[in-house]
């Protein structure tokens, strides 16, 4: 395994920002510092085409630490490269930048993984719920909340 | 004995009236009301496929004569519930099978309407039967056309054979 292009500017301009990275089975991953996720993110898109944001999620790893991850999937429309770029972050408050500014698709996705993963989008404008109801409590694709614990507005309670 | 010849019109009249005309006018009731079912279709999920499947020329569930949906409540006599319903959706459901008119009727229709099927979690109803009265359930996640137009006429036999408000 080689380092990838992109990889090598970021490091260029950016010497820490890139934590770790590897590029298996054609999946080329970064594993990017989340304070730097902005300025990576804008060189991606301004220098190598990444004109799309296909997807953006988390992932729970409880209890390995740091136990969330943001996931990127990014897409150059026109070579049809694909990048993932990866951001840990810790249990007790985590939050990150929005990138709302650089990909306004970003807008939904990101109040998606703070409905299901209670993770915060720093400049993110209307930080609330997209898919669950506002007197939900908790995040349920959190490892730790209960699988079958339901929070009816009407009928029975559970 | 005596009474009866004495008045036997007003007698027979009052022995009848409340039994068998009212029966048969269940019946006759019942016989029009199972044959002109207007649907509305309270689809959410992949069972809505199943649902068109049926309604469509194919298997065409016009020939039980339940062949017209109404997208409004006021308009419609049996509530089709198709598919998962969530906790978020659970209160609409509710308003919608409040506003149909009278007579109504529900039909359950696949797992997930009426035992939250697959989905044992924290955003899904575990049937539908915890917010409003169901009168048929269908099985099968999805139910075959065949399963679907069975439940149709065993809601037709339930309304052919129920007492009617008229
Ligand atoms: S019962 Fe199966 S097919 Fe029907 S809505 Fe549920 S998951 Fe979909």
């Amino acid at each position: 395994m080689s380092k990838f292009p992109e990889h090598i500017a970021i490091e260029k301009s950016h010497p820490t920002a890139v934590l770790d990275w590897h590029d298996r089975f054609g999946d080329r991953t970064l594993i990017v510092d989340g304070k730097q996720i902005v300025d990576v993110i804008t060189l991606l898109r301004d220098s190598f085409g990444y004109n799309m944001l296909v997807d953006l999620t988390a992932v729970d790893y409880f209890p390995r630490r740091p136990r969330f991850e943001v996931v990127y999937h990014f897409l150059n429309v026109d070579s049809h490269a694909r990048l993932r770029v990866k951001v840990q972050l810790e249990e007790s408050h985590p939050h990150i930048a929005s990138i709302i500014s650089l990909y306004p698709i970003a807008d939904w996705l990101e109040r998606e993984a703070w409905d299901m993963f209670g993770i915060k989008f720093d400049g993110h404008t209307n930080m609330k719920r997209l898919l669950l109801y506002e007197s939900f409590e908790g995040h349920p694709l959190r490892k730790d909340y209960p699988k079958t614990k339901r929070q009816p507005l009407i009928g029975p309670q559970n | 004995m005596s009474e009866l010849i004495q008045s036997p019109m007003m007698d027979m009249s009052r022995s009848l009236s409340g039994q068998v005309v009212t029966t048969k006018f269940d019946k006759i009731l019942g016989w029009a009301r199972k044959y002109s079912l207007f649907q509305y279709p309270f689809v959410t999920a992949c069972c809505g496929m199943e649902y068109m499947a049926t309604a469509c020329s194919h298997y065409d569930i016009d020939r039980f004569g339940a062949a017209f949906a109404r997208f409004s409540p006021r308009q419609a006599d049996v509530i089709w519930v198709v598919g998962t319903i969530s906790h978020k959706i659970a209160p609409v459901l509710k308003t919608i099978y409040d506003q149909t008119a009278d007579p109504k009727w529900v039909v359950s229709f696949g797992a997930c309407a009426s035992c939250g099927g697959p989905y044992d979690n924290y955003a899904t109803v575990q049937g539908i039967d915890t917010i409003i009265p169901v009168d048929v359930y269908i099985a099968g996640c999805p139910p075959r056309p065949e399963a679907v137009l069975d439940g149709l006429l065993k809601l037709q036999d339930l309304i052919q054979n129920q007492k009617h408000d008229w």
